[in-house]
């Protein structure tokens, strides 16, 4: 079989570097004015160089999530994932990325809807530092930041 | 769009295999059954014909490199100009721009197009092929798998307008119903939306019965210029405008609950077509509904509902077989089934059927003039558009 090794390239790469210190780290264009992550080398749709790279903080909100019952070849899963779309705190609104929602209940759809919904604060989770290795899964998931209302 | 084509293209004969979820038959097997119905049905013999223009998606359902050239044979593509229209789920629908293209530009006056789709030699399961669309570094490692997406989107979208998945779940009922009377569904039935909500949830909102199956088969069509299609067709019907649009890959940046993307695939389409009040001059639909959210979602990208109202047309009646707008009167993918690139021309092939007065059982009333077909794909950021009328 084939393997790949993929490189990260020049913005991905300080991204991954940004995790394992801790930090979600995110890219301004000022033409259009977009704060976005993950981060990118040019703006594509300015066509040009990013101008900042700025640090986000590690709070956002849920735009959207998902639990999921099967694995890709559709064997059931007992304990669901609950994939989401996580708009990070001083990102553009409408600019989030994929990540997981953790540390929640139960495992029914309705106990599940039960403890989230779209709009709510979420705080990162993350590994250990002694444990991190640059990678997404620095972060094991976002869960929902209680007693905060925005 | 700079200009305005000058030579008019016309469709004059579509054929079908049936779809199903698995055929004993190879993809160039498929695809020999319904280009050679095609040409039948228009009167034309291979050697006639020009060009082809071959769409299939993932190479990975097959274990095939480059399976367009591989499926080549069963296309009638031998020794022509020939090449693959490829935009994931988008393809089918991008077969017949791209056949537009060839004719509309005066290189070629009668060209075949063919779409064919072969999930089931995947294993263990097909959904394995698009694993590869997410992200190498930021998303593979989190595990995702393809119903994650459209999920997600489908929440997206109810959550932004206080949609119930009862309103997304009376798609399924309407497809499946409507495919009742198409010769080659895959999943007909007569359902309720309690149901389609009793089906097992695989990725909430997402249930079982909300999504379309693994499917084989294939579809064609005939396209000829202006002056051949009126030498060899009574009834030719005519390719008014076709439209295309690409969004970002970074799809977690777009707003998922409107696909712009397809609005500004519809936008060209419009032009082309000089169409101002698309909701009074469409007169049937095709929209893609690969997930029954799907539909309503591309209706409102395609000006045909306002934004966060489909739901609401959908339950007044307005998108049945006899409503105002007629949308998937062929059942759809919901419900005739969804070999991903045959899929999306299995639409034209409805709406050429509908436009002669020739789709028997599932004919919409009043003679409708005009029709649109519309597909959808990759990481969910394709849009193609054509439309078809009698004149």
């Amino acid at each position: 079989m084939l393997e790949y090794g993929w490189d990260a390239g020049v913005a991905i790469s300080r991204f991954l570097d940004g995790l394992k210190a801790g930090k979600i780290l995110g890219v301004r264009c000022n033409v259009c004015g977009r704060t976005v992550t993950p981060p990118r080398a040019f703006c594509e749709l300015d066509f040009k160089p990013i101008d900042a790279w700025v640090e986000l903080p590690d709070t956002g909100t849920i735009n959207t999530y998902s639990i999921c019952y099967i694995t890709w070849d559709m064997k059931p899963l007992r304990k669901p994932q609950i994939p989401a779309v996580i708009e990070i705190d001083g990102t553009t609104p409408r600019a989030g990325f994929l990540h997981l929602i953790g540390g929640v209940k139960g495992s029914s759809v309705e106990s599940i809807r039960k403890q989230l919904r779209v709009g709510m604060p979420v705080r990162a989770v993350w590994r250990k530092p002694d444990q991190r290795e640059g990678a997404i899964t620095d972060i094991l998931h976002f869960e929902p930041v209680r007693g905060r209302r925005r | 769009m700079k200009r305005k084509p000058q030579r008019r293209v016309a469709v004059i004969g579509a054929g079908m295999s049936l779809f199903m979820r698995r055929a004993l038959e190879t993809g160039k097997e498929l695809s020999y059954y319904a280009a050679s119905q095609a040409l039948e049905t228009a009167g034309v013999r291979l050697k006639e014909i020009q060009a082809v223009v071959m769409a299939t998606a993932p190479d990975a359902f097959d274990g095939v490199h480059m399976k367009g050239e591989w499926l080549l044979d069963g296309a009638g593509g031998v020794r022509k100009p020939y090449l693959r229209a490829y935009v994931g789920g988008g393809s089918g629908v991008f077969s017949i721009i791209s056949g537009w293209t060839l004719v509309a530009s005066g290189l070629f006056d009668l060209v075949l197009v063919v779409a064919e789709e072969k999930m089931s030699s995947c294993q263990p399961h097909p959904q394995g092929a698009f694993l590869t669309i997410f992200d190498h570094t930021i998303e593979r490692p989190l595990g995702p798998n393809l119903l994650w997406i459209f999920s997600l989107e489908q929440h997206r979208y109810m959550a932004t307008y206080g949609i119930r998945n009862e309103d997304i779940a009376l798609v399924s009922v309407k497809n499946k119903r409507n495919a009742l009377d198409h010769p080659v569904a895959q999943v007909a039935a007569s359902l309720t939306v309690k149901d389609v909500l009793a089906s097992e949830v695989v990725a909430w909102p997402v249930h079982r019965l909300m999504v379309s199956p693994i499917s084989d088969g294939a579809a064609a069509i005939v396209l000829a210029s202006e002056d051949v299609a009126r030498r060899l067709s009574d009834k030719p019907i005519w390719v008014q405008g076709v439209g295309w649009s690409l969004d970002t890959s970074y799809w977690g940046n777009r707003d998922l609950a409107y696909p712009r993307y397809v609005e500004r695939a519809a936008r060209m389409a419009y032009e082309m077509a000089g169409i101002s009040e698309p909701r009074r001059q469409i007169h049937v639909a095709e929209p893609y509904d690969p997930f029954a959210y799907k539909e309503l979602h591309h209706l409102e990208g395609l000006q045909l509902s306002d934004k966060g109202k489909a739901p609401e047309d959908l339950a007044r009646g307005r998108f049945e077989r006899t409503g105002e707008l007629p949308t998937c009167p062929s059942g759809g993918l919901m419900g005739v089934g969804n070999p991903i690139a045959a899929a999306g021309l299995m639409k034209l092939c409805e709406l050429f059927w509908q436009l002669r007065g020739e789709a028997g059982a599932r004919q919409v009333p009043g003679n409708p003039e005009r029709g649109l077909a519309q597909a959808w794909g990759d990481l969910m950021q394709v849009g193609t558009v054509a439309i078809l009328g009698v004149n």
